[in-house]
């Protein structure tokens, strides 16, 4: 009993580890957009301000960035998961010899260092727009056109993998059955095998996005006049960041839970129905189904609601939230610190010049009256950690 | 209802590589017919389908379908639908969608594909489950479903492969005459593939029985049962005891055989090999078990088999018993449960008796595995 107890202990204990080591980063870092000091950090903690989304949404720069990940990254998607899905088609269709050698070859991109990629695609395309004689400012010189070229060769042999595995699943029978049944290829593909890749599909997409979105050392070859997010916050890294950036990746763990979420209660749903309806009897069935309430059983649901009343209530609170108070509060704060510190010295010299001299000690009895309330910051100790 | 369409394979080879997977086939099938391919798995019998419904073509010969050549057309243009050993129904179609999905490749609309749906529904027995999915059905259901999709499309020639082998025995019973009776009331030509010589014997009107890519035999039930060409056919369908000998006097269609257990036996030569045994040949003799009555002690003659009983059972509408000797290994004999009181031999020696016209001798050859 006692070593079953200590192991469900050490379990806990692990879980509790590994996940502050996944996500604390991220929870700090997100915390560091809501305290108002210039430079993100948790401690010590000044006020809550939502000033540095206002910020966020101000900076042209990081705006103009995620405009252009955005559309390379819509790009990057449509390119690589096409092609994913065809070398995943061409895989299950490929003589069986050659089988693995093609796997290798699809698969060699992911295996190949980001950076070459970029440099790679750069060279290339400028020598084909070249061979061309077109100029330098040609389509095929564009940024957006070369960053979705660069990071589609390796983004599609991922697609192609997420494709495959859903693939080998697919029963060829079905596309014999549609064809048997009349349809062209091009029919018995549209209507059964697309259909059952959409899962798939969907799956890739994301995937490429996210894989699209994130990327660093393809797109800083190709971006050319067309910055991505990365580009823009690695630009900003290098002359110092502000907690804005820490409100941008906040809104993005946001974002990403509440995706999740949404996803995990939808798929719960659709198994809850699922049961339903095989539980139901025919007639049940004739007279509609009758749908489980979204969120009975259905924890993912009940979570992403909770997400949602949560950042209703962050806004909302962002709106009638003024840290102007709080902000000369501190402000306040630290010029009496400064004061008192002042005044210290001051004494200080005035004692080691003049003990005797005691008329000093009135004038400053009205100013300790008024610090009482500030607990110890007045520590000596306690200034050296700021500023 | 018109004879429906025929179909016709005009010595047909299929080669995989080096594997010969049908060599020669030629056979004639009638519209209409309930035709069936017998044989074990591996025998070339999907093959021949998967020929007949443009999944594959042949390397020598041609596949006429109602007289036409069918080389070069491709299984969306042959008047053919298969029902695919698994079915392969769309599994994320709904089942009115599944049976008409023909129709949606011809551009009906939804509410005339859904109405003629509703109508092979209701001939396959499954009023009002059009709007479930194939994986809420069970199999039998999901079986139906299969054939109204393949009838939905209107074809000449249905062909099955193997499509009561997934199902348990008491479906698979009454799936037999189902798919009879909905063979008799679409009139279509129906090509029939199994390893399950019940099956073939109750539902076909003709049958092929197939071993290694050839054709031995074809014909009816009763021809097929009664009339074996061949040592496979004969040891394939049905039960058989083999009596292993040689040919010692032929006269007329019998045959007097020495066989190497059992003492000289007389036996029907079967039809197909009529006139082309002689005296000296190895021959092969089958006598079915159920063939074979229980004759009284020590009586001698060339239609008597005297063996060791080793054991017998009670199978409730029979009695097993099966002895040592004979001409195999063991012969079986099967005697029918009349309400006879019947004591056990075991141990015993007993002699059998058989009628000339109930045995069967073909050349020697090849046996069906156990």
């Amino acid at each position: 009993m006692k070593n079953l107890s200590f192991l469900r202990l050490s379990v806990w204990f692990y879980l509790a580890i590994f996940f502050a080591y996944l996500l604390g980063p991220l929870i700090i870092m997100s915390a560091t957009a809501f305290n108002s000091p210039d430079f993100p950090r948790i401690t010590p903690w000044e006020c809550l301000t939502f000033e540095w989304f206002s910020a966020l949404f101000q900076d042209e720069r990081i705006l103009n960035g995620i405009k252009n990940s955005v559309i390379i990254g819509f790009g990057t998607v449509v390119l690589s998961v096409a092609m994913g899905l065809a070398g995943a088609l061409l895989l299950t269709q490929i003589w069986p010899k050659l089988r693995a050698t093609y796997y290798t070859i699809i698969i060699a991109p992911i295996l190949i260092p980001g950076v070459v990629l970029g440099i790679s695609t750069l060279v290339f395309w400028d020598r084909i727009n070249r061979m061309l004689g077109l100029g330098a400012d040609s389509f095929l010189s564009n940024g957006l056109f070369l960053t979705i070229i660069g990071q589609s060769t390796f983004i599609a042999s991922y697609c192609m993998l997420v494709l495959v595995a859903r693939l080998q699943r697919y029963d060829v029978a079905l596309t014999e059955a549609a064809l048997d049944l009349g349809a062209t290829h091009a029919q018995a593909f549209r209507k059964v095998l697309l259909p059952f890749m959409r899962p798939a599909l969907a799956s890739a997409a994301v995937l490429a996005f996210l894989a699209s979105f994130e990327n660093y050392n393809t797109t800083t070859f190709t971006f050319g006049e067309y910055p991505t997010l990365t580009i823009e916050l690695a630009q900003k890294v290098r002359y110092g960041i502000t907690p804005a950036i820490s409100a941008l990746a906040f809104i993005i763990v946001v974002l990403t839970v509440f995706a999740a979420l949404a996803n995990e209660a939808k798929i719960k749903r659709q198994q809850l129905v699922l049961a339903a309806r095989q539980n139901a009897s025919i007639e049940e069935l004739k007279q509609g189904i009758k749908l489980p309430g979204f969120l009975s059983g259905n924890a993912a649901a009940v979570a992403l609601v909770l997400v949602s009343i949560a950042t209703v209530v962050v806004v909302v609170t962002a709106t009638t939230h003024s840290p102007a108070q709080c902000i000369a509060d501190v402000k306040e704060q630290k010029r009496i610190e400064a004061e008192k510190l002042i005044q210290e010295l001051r004494a200080k010299r005035d004692a080691n010049r003049a003990k005797e001299d005691n008329k000093e000690d009135v004038q400053q009895a009205p100013k300790s009256e008024n610090n009482s309330g500030f607990g110890n910051v007045f520590d000596p100790n306690a200034l050296s950690t700021d500023n | 209802m018109s004879a429906g369409v025929g179909v016709d394979l005009e010595s047909l080879w299929i080669r995989f590589g080096d594997f010969v997977a049908v060599r020669d086939a030629n056979v004639h099938i009638n519209g209409g017919d309930f035709f069936s391919f017998l044989g074990p798995s591996g025998c070339g019998k999907t093959t021949i389908l998967r020929a007949v419904s443009g999944f594959l073509e042949p390397s020598e010969g041609n596949v006429l379908i109602g007289g036409r050549n069918m080389k070069g057309i491709g299984p969306n243009k042959r008047p053919t639908a298969l029902i695919f050993q698994n079915l392969a129904l769309f599994p994320l179609m709904k089942v009115w969608e599944n049976i008409a999905f023909s129709m949606e490749i011809n551009g009906a609309s939804a509410a005339e594909r859904r109405k003629r749906a509703d109508e092979l529904l209701d001939m396959i027995a499954l009023p009002g489950q059009g709007d479930k999915l194939p994986s809420e059905l069970s199999g039998g259901q999901r079986q139906r479903v299969a054939i109204a999709r393949a009838l939905c499309a209107e074809p000449d020639v249905l062909l099955l492969d193997e499509p009561l082998s997934a199902l348990d025995l008491k479906l698979r019973q009454h799936m037999r005459t189902e798919l009879r009776e909905i063979q008799k009331r679409v009139g279509i030509t129906f090509i029939y593939i199994t390893h399950d010589q019940g099956e073939a014997l109750t539902m076909s009107d003709n049958i092929a029985v197939m071993r290694e890519g050839i054709i031995d035999q074809i014909g009816d039930g009763k021809a097929i049962y009664n009339d074996p060409a061949t040592a496979f056919a004969a040891s394939f369908v049905g039960e058989n005891n083999v009596f292993r000998g040689k040919i010692k006097r032929i006269s007329g269609d019998e045959a007097l055989v020495a066989t190497n257990r059992s003492g000289d036996l007389v036996a029907r030569i079967s039809t197909a090999n009529q006139g082309k045994m002689k005296e000296g040949d190895d021959a092969m003799m089958f006598i079915r078990p159920e063939a074979f009555a229980i004759a009284s002690k020590g009586a001698k003659g060339d239609h008597f088999v005297t063996a060791k009983v080793n054991h017998e059972e009670f199978e409730g509408n029979s009695f097993n018993i099966f002895m040592e000797g004979g001409g195999g290994k063991e012969l079986k004999v099967t005697i029918p449960n009349l309400g006879q009181s019947f004591k056990d031999h075991t141990g015993q020696s007993l002699t059998l008796e058989y009628e000339i016209k109930n045995s069967v001798v073909v050349p020697a050859g090849e046996l069906a595995a156990e």
